[in-house]
């Protein structure tokens, strides 16, 4: 696999590379800043950040707005913090990714390995959800959602996400499973293996980096969803998102720039440990297949 | 009714067929080989007994069984593939017992039946790797392995051997053999090498153009080829078809042809039969191998009818143990085979001899052997 690495890179003379390491720390520093002005003045008190110099260093560090975030804070009516959305995002987001995963990685098999008559017409039909714009389906989504009785609630917001996310998850997992070995599943037909162990027993194993990519893709995506949550959720079940937007957003009281920065981290902070934790499998995921290692 | 039993299997894409009317019949134990070049359909005549292709019509049976429409996994074959297909996340022992695991054989029996395999294919060692760690030679092995453990009635090789390198490959050639007269049962083997053809079978199906072209023992193949496709595809250096005129004088039927030098040559047929003599004053395509045509001190001393002829030599091509001698015969290139240490040159004339019983003359309009 092609990874990045001192060894395949372009010899430059020194000068050159000053340069290089310069210029790249220089926009390093230009892309940290929104980051560093958001945790420095999520650890200052309110009065610090009305006395105007939103770039100097808290004279008194407090994590007084994060626990006000967290929990205290008021949201829409009630002072409840972000931490009851948050569990919704999680309750809308862990079975959304799983099973957008699961029925991606199902469909890749079928479309790759059980060829059927109309399988590419299928599949192009299916790339349409990669395609259409979000607004477009709001109203009919509304709808079906009413008719399934679904309307306000998590399991609607999983459907919604799931519908929606299929489409780029069979791409991902087609893709992949196309340049594996067909003789395996015919040695395994042969051996006895049914249609789901196979899939079980001989295509997963070997889908680490592609089960990688798809999960951050559907993680990241539907946890950063703002429209779906604010269209389809109700009160009980509102994404971390909409309720940022309900904390920073209020019109009445004082502005409380520490907690919203305090917030807005919190609410960025799962998808961040998300990259960090899987990101090298995503670039080589992403990469995989495309370049013969 | 053979064990194996191909009944008039076509194979057929939408109105395409790509298989025509095949009929073949395995006894038990039998060696068969299905070779030819690629396109010719064997490997999909092969996909049809294991079943992993349906068959247009007619039926494949196993031990009197139909086994039309029956999965894969119920035909008790095994298949070894060309590229081992070895599955990559398990060991080299989970791969030997994968089948058996599905087939619900308890483990303390697989474990046996895996280490049985594993001593007679001296690949004990290996048990615990994965396949991304072996090398070529091991994974065919393991390949093999993973076919013997079912104990299966029929066993399908699909070009095994081709992706290993010369040297192994003929290793390999002779421990399929050695395997196969030590456990005695029923192979089906694809290839499109005629030597591995030759070498491991009992019996050969030459296959061209979806049509099995002839059916025999390696021998038969080699000697009384059925036609042109088989008498040119089999053998190395190919069988030299040089265009004769046949002259019928009393009991003795001639093969007029010319050397390099325009001077007509006599060769006396040693079987005249009256379908050669019907061609009489036609011309034919007389096919001899490069080792019916030697020097004459090397002359099969069995044969009955040598005929010597005086021709200028063109090329030598000295391969160690034979020497091979292009020369051109009724103006086509013709390769004979003669001794190593035969005193011929390039550019000089040398005598011929020619062992007419291992000549065989065709139709060159309908391409068949004339008997």
């Amino acid at each position: 696999m092609a990874v990045a690495s001192a060894e395949n890179a372009v010899r430059t003379g020194r000068f050159t590379r000053t340069f290089i390491y310069l210029f790249l720390l220089l926009f390093a520093l230009f892309y940290l800043m929104p980051l560093l002005v958001m945790i420095l003045n999520s650890l200052k008190p309110l009065a610090e950040i009305r006395g105007g110099n939103m770039l100097a260093l808290p004279k008194q560090w407090t994590i007084e707005p994060w626990l006000s975030a967290w929990s205290t804070a008021q949201v829409g009516v009630e002072p409840t913090g972000l931490k009851p959305f948050f569990w919704n995002s999680i309750k809308m987001v862990v079975p959304a990714v799983v099973l957008s995963t699961v029925m991606g990685a199902l469909n890749g098999y079928v479309l790759t390995k059980w060829r059927f008559r109309g399988d590419t017409i299928l599949f192009g039909l299916m790339l349409f959800a990669c395609f259409i714009p979000f607004q477009i389906v709001l109203i009919p989504m509304a709808r079906v959602l009413g008719l399934l009785g679904l309307a306000g609630s998590t399991p609607g917001l999983v459907l919604v996400h799931l519908v929606y996310g299929v489409g780029f998850t069979t791409l991902y997992f087609r893709n992949y499973y196309a340049a594996f070995p067909t003789e395996l599943v015919r040695a395994a037909q042969i051996d006895g293996a049914g249609f789901f162990r196979i899939f079980w027993r001989i295509l997963l194993p070997s889908s680490g980096p592609i089960v990688v990519v798809s999960v951050i893709w559907q993680f990241t995506n539907i946890w950063n969803d703002f429209l779906f949550g604010a269209s389809f959720a109700d009160l009980d079940s509102m994404p971390m998102t909409v309720a940022l937007n309900n904390l920073v957003s209020s019109s009445t009281g004082v502005k409380e720039y520490n907690v919203h920065f305090a917030g807005a981290i919190l609410a960025a902070l799962p998808t961040l440990l998300v990259y960090i934790v899987a990101g090298r499998y995503f670039v080589r995921g992403l990469m995989a297949g495309s370049v013969k290692g | 009714m053979g064990f194996l039993d191909i009944n008039n299997v076509t194979k057929s894409y939408g109105s395409v067929e790509v298989l025509h009317q095949v009929d073949i019949s395995v006894e038990e134990g039998e060696f068969l080989v299905l070779v030819g070049p690629s396109g010719c359909g064997k490997s999909t005549l092969l996909n049809m007994i294991a079943g992993l292709e349906g068959i247009s019509s007619g039926e494949i049976a196993i031990k009197d069984q139909v086994m039309n429409g029956v999965h894969p996994s119920k035909r008790n074959i095994a298949m070894v593939f060309q590229s081992y297909a070895l599955y990559p996340n398990m060991t080299v022992g989970q791969n030997i017992t994968f089948g058996l695991e599905m087939h619900g054989v308890p483990k303390p029996e697989r474990q046996k039946a895996m280490n049985d395999v594993a001593k007679l294919l001296q690949i004990e060692p290996l048990l615990a790797r994965k396949p991304g760690q072996l090398s070529g030679g091991q994974r065919q092995r393991v390949a093999m392995g993973r076919a013997l453990v079912r104990n299966p009635d029929v066993f399908l090789f699909d070009e095994p051997l081709s992706n290993l390198d010369a040297k192994l490959r003929v290793d390999m050639r002779t421990e399929i053999k050695k395997l196969h007269q030590k456990l005695g049962t029923t192979i089906v083997y694809v290839t499109h090498d005629q030597i591995e053809a030759m070498t491991l079978s009992t019996r050969i199906a030459v296959m061209n153009g979806g049509y099995v072209q002839q059916l025999g023992t390696p021998k038969e193949i080699y000697d009384t080829p059925a036609n042109l496709f088989v008498a040119s595809f089999m053998g190395s250096p190919s069988m030299n078809l040089i265009s004769v005129g046949v002259k019928a004088e009393g009991d003795t039927i001639y093969a007029e042809t010319d050397n390099s030098e325009g001077e007509t040559i006599r060769l006396a047929f040693a079987q005249p039969s009256a379908a050669l003599k019907a061609h009489d004053g036609r011309q034919i395509t007389l096919g001899i191998r490069p080792e019916a045509i030697t020097d004459p001190e090397g002359a099969d001393r069995n044969s009955r009818h040598i005929e010597t002829i005086r021709n200028m030599v063109e090329v030598t091509e000295p391969a160690g143990s034979d020497t091979f001698v292009a020369s051109t015969l009724g103006g086509k290139e013709c390769i004979a085979r003669m001794r190593a240490d035969a005193d011929v040159g390039p550019n000089r004339i040398a005598d011929f001899a020619i062992n007419m019983e291992k000549a065989v003359p065709f139709d060159p309009a309908t391409e068949a052997r004339i008997v």
